[in-house]
């Protein structure tokens, strides 16, 4: 594995191996010291041409526990308005002898751009292209679920999650769809018909327009951001339907089973998709989620920068 | 002038014969080695064609000349077999007035090389919200008989409506690009399973249909004459054929990209496969076909759209819709309809040369191949297999989507009023 592209690029052993990485990396951070000299010399590239705070600076940590060089590149300019070209920018830091390019951007296939073009010769991590995926949330998601649900080992064969939110638009929901069905996991999008995307009926997963019938049978709820601006284009009448309608509150918590965990890659709109006292649950796991990121992405960084060898000795 | 001689031509690649050009026209069709004259092809196994009429051509000058001139487009016409081509309004500034397309009409004439004819635009500026001269340009020197805001769909239906009835008078057309904008916002490929998996937003079939359904109801209603543009879905061509069987007055054209390719290349995101409208699925590929075959798509147009390397050397998204395609339409026609058997050589000068050249009303052009007639013959060699360069090219753009593609056929030799233009597959 070169790049991590989109998470139907991992086969079912290479994601568990992920996982078992990074639950490696989480016991010796957790233990004893917080940096790992295993990268030291060489380059990692945030390269972002969107604002995301908190995905960058996961990918930061991750890489500086694993004492990597980081190099933060955030680029002026959304795709379309070619503010600033993706193919200079990888020429660039083609040139700061980069070992690895982060990237985070907001036309869907832009890291597959970059990893199949002659620009740079470097790995590509996809940090969320467009609407298309993000894997390496779904695999911070896959590593939640495995620890709570599945004893923190193995895949996560038998366990039933729903998708709840903005199917279409999410890289998210992509992303996870196809790792969870990898891992063995059977999963339930959720959404009003005019958020999922044509063809769903093809994808690796059942759908529901009632998040009511669905809560009562899974092992975890996975609910995305719905951006309210979302009416204007006809998606949703309202915000105040759509929560009514699709919204997590207490009562549809409720719903689930006691031994079910409520997940959401952040940023939360409370009392949007999910409601205030909802995302205070000791049930609801995002703050745990975030400190999972971390150590997923750390065993990304270090399989791909040449790590694998090691580690399947 | 010189005469010269076609020795031992197939014309529609029928009996062979000695074809003699001399003053611009046909003189003699005669017994293979009898024609007399002062230059002479041999022409064994070659086959003669009207040469070949193109209604839908960007040729990007005036405005962006680092894309494509008339110059550099008329060469790679030439290359590519023909002898007329339509130049498409949406340059810069648009040609929506009588001086920008007598402008163009000009510069066309002093290549020498095909007949450029200018296509007006139906709205100011290709606004879509009032109507361009189109009088004025079909009574200035470039005689404009086709108007078009290709690029954009002329979406108002009251303004459609007036421009179907306005180009009466002149016996203009209207070819339209069908594409309901509010159902393609942001649009970047075909809507289908494949779009939704690639995060990419889609652009359904039945964005380009119900324009079409609704454009052959107002052609119906006020006796006009349409033309469709680029016809890429199979939805399309059962509107076409219900139209048709209607008495309705519509032709209707395919680009040759929309007869071979197919949506799965976007898988790649390269933009090298960004077009519009964009690549379907193979059924509807099949259905064009079938709907060349039996006529109910009358024409092959390229929609040769050049666009500088650095439009399409980046992300899918930033990246400019369109596709190279004069020096490759008859290689693709050739391998996509001529060799399965589907047409035959003489419905292929119909497909590329008769019939385009009637929707344009251009009278010297899409002429049979007989005595007394214009000198307009492309000459094609459809053994000789050529894999496509980008480099060799005449465009001075290189985004043909057949790059390294083994190709069948070859344009040999072109005549445009008599005058060769190409010869031995390079320009004269
Ligand atoms: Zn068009």
């Amino acid at each position: 594995m070169q790049h991590l592209l989109s998470a139907a690029d991992l086969s079912h052993d290479e994601a568990v191996l992920i996982l078992d990485t990074a639950a490696q990396l989480a016991e010796v951070t957790d233990r004893s010291v917080k940096k790992l000299p295993t990268l030291r010399g060489r380059t990692v590239v945030n390269l972002f041409f969107e604002d995301s705070t908190r995905t960058r600076i996961s990918f930061e940590v991750a890489a500086k526990r694993l004492s990597a060089d980081v190099i933060n590149f955030a680029a002026k300019g959304s795709s379309v308005s070619k503010g600033e070209s993706l193919k200079d920018t990888a020429l660039t830091l083609e040139a700061m002898g980069a070992d690895a390019v982060i990237i985070r951007h907001g036309a869907s296939g832009a890291p597959h751009r970059l990893a199949a073009s002659s620009w740079t010769g470097c790995s590509v991590i996809n940090a969320g292209d467009g609407t298309h995926e993000h894997p390496t949330q779904a695999l911070l998601d896959a590593y939640t679920l495995r620890r709570h649900l599945a004893g923190g080992s193995g895949d996560l064969s038998g366990l039933s999650v729903a998708i709840v939110g903005d199917i279409l638009h999410s890289r998210v929901a992509r992303s996870n769809v196809l790792l969870l069905k990898t891992l063995g996991a059977s999963v339930t999008v959720v959404a009003p018909p005019t958020l999922l995307p044509y063809g769903i009926d093809s994808w690796p997963c059942s759908v529901s327009y009632d998040i009511e019938s669905v809560l009562p049978r899974v092992d975890a709820v996975m609910m995305l951001r719905v951006q309210a601006e979302r009416m204007q284009a006809a998606f949703f009448p309202s915000a105040l339907e759509y929560s009514r309608l699709y919204g997590l509150d207490i009562d549809r918590f409720n719903l689930l089973p006691s031994h079910a965990i409520v997940l959401h890659p952040g940023p939360m709109n409370r009392g949007m998709e999910i409601s205030a006292d909802v995302a205070d649950e000791n049930r609801s796991v995002m703050v745990e989620q975030v400190a999972n990121g971390v150590s997923v992405r750390m065993a990304v960084l270090y399989l791909l920068l040449g790590g694998m060898a090691e580690v399947e000795q | 002038m010189s005469s010269q001689v076609l020795r031992n031509v197939r014309p529609y690649g029928e009996e062979a014969a000695d074809i003699v050009i001399e003053d611009g026209l046909i003189v003699a069709i005669s017994q293979p080695g009898s024609g007399v004259g002062d230059v002479v092809f041999e022409c064994a196994e070659l086959i003669a064609l009207p040469g070949f009429v193109d209604l839908h051509t960007h040729l990007r000058e005036p405005g962006r000349e680092d894309a494509e001139t008339i110059l550099t487009g008329a060469q790679s016409a030439a290359l590519g077999g023909f002898t007329c081509v339509h130049a498409m309004a949406n340059t810069s500034p648009v040609a929506d007035t009588a001086g920008v397309v007598e402008q163009v009409w000009r510069r066309g004439k002093e290549t020498g090389l095909v007949n450029v004819r200018p296509v007006g635009a139906v709205t100011v500026g290709l606004d879509g919200t009032q109507l361009a001269e189109l009088g004025a340009m079909a009574h200035s020197a470039a005689n404009v008989r086709v108007f078009s805001d290709d690029g954009k769909c002329v979406h108002d239906p009251l303004l459609m409506r007036r421009a179907l009835e306005y180009v009466k008078a002149f016996d203009g057309v209207v070819a339209q690009h069908a594409q309901d904008p509010r159902l393609t916002i942001d649009a970047q490929m075909n809507e289908g399973l494949l779009s939704g998996q690639l995060g990419l937003a889609g652009w359904p079939a039945v964005a380009e249909e119900s324009i079409i359904a609704r454009d052959v109801l107002l052609a119906d209603h006020v006796g006009s004459r349409l033309h469709v543009c680029h016809l890429s879905t199979a939805g399309s061509v059962d509107v076409i054929r219900w139209a048709k069987a209607r008495g309705i007055n519509v032709t209707a054209e395919v680009a040759p990209h929309h007869l071979l390719l197919t949506e799965e290349l976007v898988a790649s995101y390269d933009p090298i496969y960004k077009v519009n409208p964009p690549l379907r699925r193979i059924e509807d590929v099949v259905a064009l076909r079938e709907a060349v075959a039996d006529g109910t798509i009358d024409i092959i147009a390229t929609d040769h759209a050049p666009h500088p390397h650095e439009d399409k050397d980046c992300e899918w998204a930033a990246a400019a819709m369109g596709m190279l395609g004069l020096e490759t339409a008859f290689s693709i026609a050739l391998l996509t309809l001529v060799e399965p058997g589907m047409l035959t050589w003489r419905e292929l000068a119909d497909r590329m040369s008769i019939a385009p050249a009637k929707i344009g009303r251009v009278l010297d052009q899409g002429r049979d191949l007989k005595v007394g007639e214009p000198a307009n013959i492309t000459v094609v060699n459809p053994r000789l297999r050529t894999v496509v360069e980008p480099a060799n090219m005449a465009s001075k753009s290189r985004n043909t989507p057949y790059a390294g593609m083994d190709l069948p056929g070859q344009v040999t030799h072109v005549f445009y009023a008599g005058k060769c233009t190409v010869r031995d597959g390079v320009l004269a």
